[in-house]
């Protein structure tokens, strides 16, 4: 951790928190998407500290996020709606999880391991489903009622309680700064963990783990630290997804979910700091733009062209928008990873170093 | 026993879906070496060729309905119906074994384009980065089909004639309360033949004999100066053949919708994982094992004892294979070893 990662992280964390001044002018200035900007950059910076730092490509990280879910809302239905517990509890058996599943699945590598982390989350999946239903109320999803025991405060709230932080309640921006600060963290968190001998460790195992293990190092210790950390980040997010919305189901457990967040990562650029991030507030910034487009927008937009080609141009352009907006976040994500295997990040790299290049050019034709 | 005897049966079927996908999943990675996301797609697309057919097949005209004479009623009436007679109507009802004939052009024509357009660019690049190529693809062909046919599954009958059940238990000297749906015996038929027929390829032709060699060791077999790129093209474009016609059987069984292969992906993964990457045999023995599998442990008697086991048998049975066996079942030494 050195001058210019302190740097890094303020500008991150002012820029974060100054989201609600200047979202607006994007059109993305409400709170219910800047908590998401939020949750799923906290769920995208924890998976990469194990895809992006080791390379190990896990397809199952929705499970804990699910389980992160549940465990906030019991918090909640047993002990008390202040928030700071069920994050915490979140955390902690979410983390318990990783430890089991990552015990086993990280016995194998490469697409082994991928094909174990989604065994494992589909087991999940599938067991909130069924047989688990007094647990998760399976279908219907889990939501608070009235006649939750909740030791600790039952007695001070009346009616159907909202979640609240000593006091404070925990919808709109309110929600929106308590996962802010925790998105803060989170990255600090995983700044320091790039920077320290344990990141440099991974990032070893990531580039060649058998010369790691030929020096006479055990590489499974730090990797499972790895997944348990990153599943612990996607149990917080899980949390703070109920945190703001009190209702936790079993879909948002399903594989494709895991997929989300690997697209997330991607796009942004894996194995970066920021891109991660990046890539989910990109993800779900256009999500939400695309969604609302719909066939009378896009006939106002491309209102100027001749009607003919209008006609055909917004019934193609249709395709893409609105509910077929997944359509075009996989052609994104696909000329991504073909173009740009870095990611975000690395486009903005190429670009600075062109910048750069023209400038050097130009500076030593100055010079002749 | 009997019990035991149905079970078996309802295995079967799943099974042989099961079978069918992860061959065509270990022909592609076997050859190729690529590990293909978009297999389910694949799949998806088949039962949608049936899906097409049976749109073209039933397009139909409004015509006076002369049984009602109250009033002037009017029912849909499908062309072929109306220029054909009886022929016509046969025709729409067989309309799922005839759609296996457009399929095979049609899937082979998708295995070609998906393997020189895409595919062959990543053969260098890392399997998380095929993966995720492949993810991606997957889902463009799955939103299309959603776009085009919508988000609701569409029924595809079987013909009228294997609509209803066989009597099963009478066959073997059994209970004459085993009955099994005719359309579910036929699949199984089926998986079995085209299963039989890949290996008949591989191992009877000079073309197949070439593919297994360049399986082997493809470098060898470019010096040899065999250009085995383009043999593996149409390897791959077999594979999509092969998984297409899993997917067009499969309709009467379960109606299609844009979301089915994805729901298949996963469990073919854990078959070819199961039998063992880059084994065919293998992939076909996991395949139906997993099946039947799966149909005993949703006997009520075992879930009894081990509540919610048919939901995860599959993935429990992959996990301890992975860890005990890591080559699985048939595996062949040094396939995706790390």
């Amino acid at each position: 951790m050195n001058m210019k990662d302190n740097i890094l992280v303020l500008i991150f964390g002012a820029v974060i928190l100054t989201m609600p001044l200047w979202a607006g002018i994007v059109g993305a200035g409400y709170p219910d998407l800047l908590q998401k900007f939020a949750i799923f950059g906290l769920f995208a910076i924890g998976f990469n500290i194990l895809f992006g730092f080791t390379g190990y490509l896990s397809f199952g990280h929705a499970a804990f996020l699910g389980i992160g879910s549940y465990t906030a809302m019991w918090s909640f239905k047993l002990l008390t709606m202040n928030a700071i517990p069920a994050v915490l509890f979140a955390t902690a058996v979410s983390g318990l999880f990783a430890l089991a599943i990552g015990f086993v699945a990280l016995r194998r590598s490469g697409i082994y391991f991928s094909i174990l982390t989604l065994a494992f989350a589909q087991m999940c999946y599938n067991m909130a489903y069924s047989v688990l239903t007094p647990i998760t109320n399976g279908e219907t999803g889990l939501t608070l009622t009235a006649t939750d025991p909740r030791i600790l405060d039952a007695a001070t709230t009346e009616g159907l309680p909202s979640t609240e932080l000593f006091g404070m309640g925990l919808s709109g921006y309110n929600g929106f700064y308590f996962c802010a600060i925790i998105l803060i963290i989170g990255f600090y968190i995983s700044v320091r963990l790039y920077r320290s001998s344990f990141g440099l460790m991974l990032l070893a195992v990531k580039s060649n783990q058998n010369r790691m293990k030929y020096t006479g190092l055990n590489t499974k210790p730090y990797l499972l630290s790895a997944f348990v950390i990153s599943g612990m980040y996607a149990g917080l997010a899980g949390a703070l997804m109920v945190v703001i919305d009190p209702l936790a189901g079993a879909e948002r457990m399903q594989w494709t979910a895991s997929g989300e967040v690997v697209l997330m990562t991607i796009l942004g650029g894996v194995g970066t700091l920021l891109g991660p991030f990046i890539g989910a507030i990109v993800i779900k910034y256009f999500e939400n733009i695309f969604s609302a487009f719909n066939d009378a927008v896009l006939n106002q937009v491309f209102g100027f062209l001749p009607d003919f080609i209008q006609g055909i141009w917004v019934s193609f352009a249709s395709l893409f928008v609105g509910k077929g907006w997944h359509l075009t976040l996989g052609v994104l994500f696909m000329l991504i990873v073909i173009f740009l295997p870095g990611g975000a990040m690395e486009g903005f790299r190429r670009i600075a170093a062109k910048f750069k290049k023209e400038k050097e050019a130009h500076s030593a034709g100055g010079a002749e | 026993m009997e019990a035991v005897f149905l079970q078996l049966l309802n295995g079967l079927d799943k099974g042989g879906a099961y079978a069918l996908i992860a061959l065509g999943l270990t022909l592609i990675f076997g050859t190729l070496g690529v590990v293909n996301f978009a297999h389910g797609a694949l799949f998806m697309l088949g039962s949608f060729c049936a899906v097409s057919l049976q749109k073209v097949l039933s397009m139909s005209m409004k015509v006076r309905d002369e049984s009602v004479t109250f009033f002037e009623a009017y029912k849909e009436v499908p062309y072929l119906e109306i220029w054909f007679g009886d022929a016509g109507k046969a025709l729409i009802d067989w309309t799922v074994p005839l759609a296996l004939l457009i399929t095979i052009p049609i899937m082979l024509g998708v295995g070609y384009v998906m393997e020189r357009g895409l595919i062959q660019r990543f053969y260098k690049r890392t399997h998380a980065e095929q993966i995720l190529v492949t993810f991606g693809l997957a889902i463009v062909l799955q939103e299309l089909v959603k776009a085009y046919f919508g988000a609701n599954p569409i029924p595809t009958p079987a013909p009228e004639i294997v609509s209803g059940s066989a009597h099963v238990g009478a066959w073997f000297g059994l209970s004459d309360a085993i009955v099994y749906p005719w359309w579910r015996l036929i699949y199984f038929l089926f998986a079995f033949a085209v299963v039989g027929a890949v290996f008949a390829f591989l191992q009877l032709t000079t073309f197949g004999m070439v593919v297994r060699a360049g399986m082997a060791d493809r470098e060898t077999v470019g010096l040899i100066g065999i250009d085995i790129d383009k043999k593996f093209t149409t390897v791959f474009g077999l594979a999509a053949v092969v998984t297409g016609l899993a997917g067009v059987m499969y309709t009467p069984v379960l109606p299609p919708d844009y979301h089915i292969g994805m729901e298949f992906l996963v469990l073919s993964f854990v078959v070819v994982v199961v039998g063992g990457m880059g084994s065919l045999p293998g992939a076909v023995a996991a395949g139906f094992l997993l099946g039947i599998l799966q149909s005993f442990a949703s006997m009520t008697e075992i879930k009894s004892i081990l509540p919610g086991i048919d939901q995860i048998i599959i993935y429990l049975v992959a996990v301890i294979i992975l860890l005990v066996r890591p080559r699985g079942l048939l595996g062949r030494e040094g396939v995706m070893e790390d």
